[in-house]
């Protein structure tokens, strides 16, 4: 399949819209830096018109699969719906106007609705203090862990260097700890899923910084020593981090903080309803125990004046003492507080926890209708998503990759598979609580016809997926050919 | 799967093979079907000298990203240069074209601890079901 490129409606002269004139005085080419100054001839832009643009972005959207176009259980990445109020609150001109420089006595009802955003965090997670500017949760994390080694530094300590990682881990979690100049340990998992103790016992010293955990792992199962691993980590002087990743199976039934953990980032973009992946940016507020409150990223929102009766408090923007400095230009992804915020509103705290609750009703369901077609290696009550192996020994031929593209064809989209790493063959199925029971029987229909097509027709997945506009992508020259422009490269490029 | 009898295997899937008091590893036909398509691999520079079960690279397919371990203590002597440019060698080719680091060995009481052929065909065995 090849698609023109918006390019290839390009017409000299042909324009999308009218330049209003001017009112302000015209600046002179003679005035900028000689260098600086393109040749309007060499610029390479589309010359097109307004329907030329509105038809080949709608067309390029309807070939791509998305939430609102199907349903898709990606595993550990939270897909649920994301509800149209969001869209209307977050384009409120008082909030789609504001400007981050403007004077916070003119924002007063931006900075309110922060306030009570990191006031419900702290709630849901159990924590003292939160920060919403991470930019999404690997950002999060980096923050967190940024954290946990000034804590140790401003102690004294600097002998801490390692973090402690379960191999069910997300990737992003060394990566994380990397970043932050400090060393990755890795830990075992045991037979039902959980972390290894022993070795936990064995891998706490004084050198160890923290143990990151995300609980329920990516097995989607809660880790059921969880007491156990706060407590050696914190005897060993550690602390521990929590991958909010999925805190869908936990909001209002377990609070993190309760458990002991002294850092969690939440992913606004899974856990609470704003768009994931290609429809917006992604939001990692961080959480924290009173012992790392201070060392929180500046500034954070506070009421500076209490209200009374007739006046509302004063919000404003503090430092924290003992900060680690600012990790995001202005104040985070503003747009998806306002997302999050509705979210919360809409559903109150009951709300949020049915949610949850349904979400991890709704995976149980699934995994009981696959469980006898597809093998499942940690059998085991799942919280909000599971993993099943996409592999028969009596069908040698057939991938979990297959099996994924298979299930194009019937339109659905695929589940994060090839993870978690412990998991030969994985499929990680996470179906959230937006969808029906309707929904769930169908796709698990759909998993069980591939299941039996694996065996009696194996080249029907082999070749799949037929219906899409490209069927198998050549993902080696994908990933070591960096370059995406399609067109030669304009000079001021190379 | 091939396994040549001639090697020792760890039970992170390299293969060794010793001649006198150097070696050449790389990694194993099993390690390379479970990875799939390899389109990148870094190893460490000749000189740096490392422990058992020390990283000597990192190996990256379509599918995921993976340290590799060196097989016995020992100086890493030579690097395979045509692995950065030709990573596919890696599956067409793992035991030959896709050796990876050449080292001296260290401490070769070390090789006791590794399994032979028949071990390690019995270990991918017991890997698959």
């Amino acid at each position: 399949m090849t698609e023109p490129l918006i390019y290839d409606y390009s017409s000299p002269g042909r324009a999308g819209i009218t330049m209003p004139q001017p009112d302000v005085p015209l600046a002179s080419f003679a005035d900028l830096p000689n260098g600086l100054v393109r040749d309007p001839q060499t610029l390479d832009l589309p010359e097109v018109s307004q329907l030329d643009v509105v038809r080949h972005f709608t067309h390029l959207s309807a070939l791509n699969h998305s939430i609102d176009k199907g349903f898709y259980p990606l595993g550990s990445c939270t897909m649920k719906y994301n509800p149209r109020i969001n869209e209307e609150t977050a384009r409120l001109p008082g909030f789609a106007f504001s400007h981050p420089m403007q004077d916070p006595l003119t924002a007063q009802g931006n900075l309110a609705l922060m306030y009570q955003l990191q006031e419900w965090l702290k709630e849901i997670g159990g924590f003292a203090a939160v920060t919403l500017q991470p930019a999404a949760g690997a950002h999060g994390e980096f923050t967190g862990i940024l954290m946990m080694r000034a804590y140790h530094l401003d102690r004294g300590d600097a002998a801490r260097k390692k973090i402690l990682i379960p191999n069910s881990a997300h990737g992003t979690n060394p990566a994380s700890t990397t970043m932050s100049g400090l060393e990755v340990v890795e830990l075992p998992s045991d037979s039902r899923g959980n972390i290894d103790l022993e070795a936990l016992r064995q891998a706490c010293g004084p050198d160890v910084v923290g143990l990151m955990i995300t609980n329920p792992n990516t097995l989607g199962l809660f880790e059921e020593h969880i007491e156990d691993v706060v407590k050696l980590v914190h005897g060993c002087g550690g602390l521990i981090y929590g991958d909010g990743a999925n805190m869908n199976a936990m909001v209002g039934i377990a609070r993190p903080g309760d458990l002991g953990f002294d850092v969690l980032h939440y992913n606004l973009h899974k856990t609470f309803s704003t768009p994931h992946g290609g429809g917006g940016p992604g939001s990692g507020p961080v959480g924290v125990s009173e012992r790392l409150a201070d060392f929180l990223p500046a500034p954070l929102v506070a009421i500076v004046e209490d209200g009374d009766d007739d006046e509302p408090p004063l919000y404003g923007f503090i430092t924290p003492k003992k900060t680690i400095g600012r990790m995001k230009a202005f104040h985070g992804q503003f747009g998806m507080h306002v997302r999050a915020y509705t979210y919360m509103r809409v559903h109150g705290a009951e709300g949020l926890r049915e949610n949850s609750e349904v979400a991890v009703l709704n995976a149980n369901y699934l995994l009981a209708k696959l469980k006898g077609a597809y093998y499942l290696p940690y059998d085991r009550v799942c919280k909000h998503e599971f993993v099943l192996e996409g592999h028969w020994a009596d069908a040698p031929d057939v991938h979990a990759l297959d099996i994924s593209k298979r299930l194009m064809d019937y339109g659905i989209h695929p589940p994060t598979n090839y993870f978690p790493l412990i998991v030969k063959e994985a499929l990680m199925i996470e179906p959230t609580e937006t969808e029906s029971k309707e929904t769930l029987d169908q796709f698990a229909e759909v998993m069980l016809t591939i299941a039996k097509e694996a065996h009696e027709s194996p080249q029907v997945l082999k070749t799949a997926p037929h219906v899409t506009p490209v069927a198998r992508l050549d993902e080696v020259r994908a990933a070591k050919e960096l370059v995406l422009c399609c067109r030669p490269l304009p000079e001021w490029a190379e | 799967m091939n396994i040549p009898a001639d090697l020792k295997y760890t039970k992170s899937d390299e293969w060794v093979r010793v001649d006198g008091d150097t070696a050449t590893a790389g990694i194993s036909d099993y390690a390379q079907t479970q990875l799939s398509d390899i389109v990148f691999v870094e190893l460490q520079s000749a000189g740096t000298s490392l422990k058992q079960g020390e990283s000597f690279g990192s190996v990256e397919s379509v599918k995921a990203a993976s340290e590799m371990n060196m097989p016995l203590s020992g100086e890493i002597i030579e690097t395979n240069a045509a692995l950065s440019d030709s990573p596919e060698l890696v599956n067409q080719d793992p035991y030959g074209n896709a050796w990876m680091i050449k080292f001296g060995i260290a401490d070769s009481a070390e090789l006791a601890g590794l399994m032979d052929a028949a071990a390690y065909q019995k270990y991918c065995d017991e890997r698959a079901h």
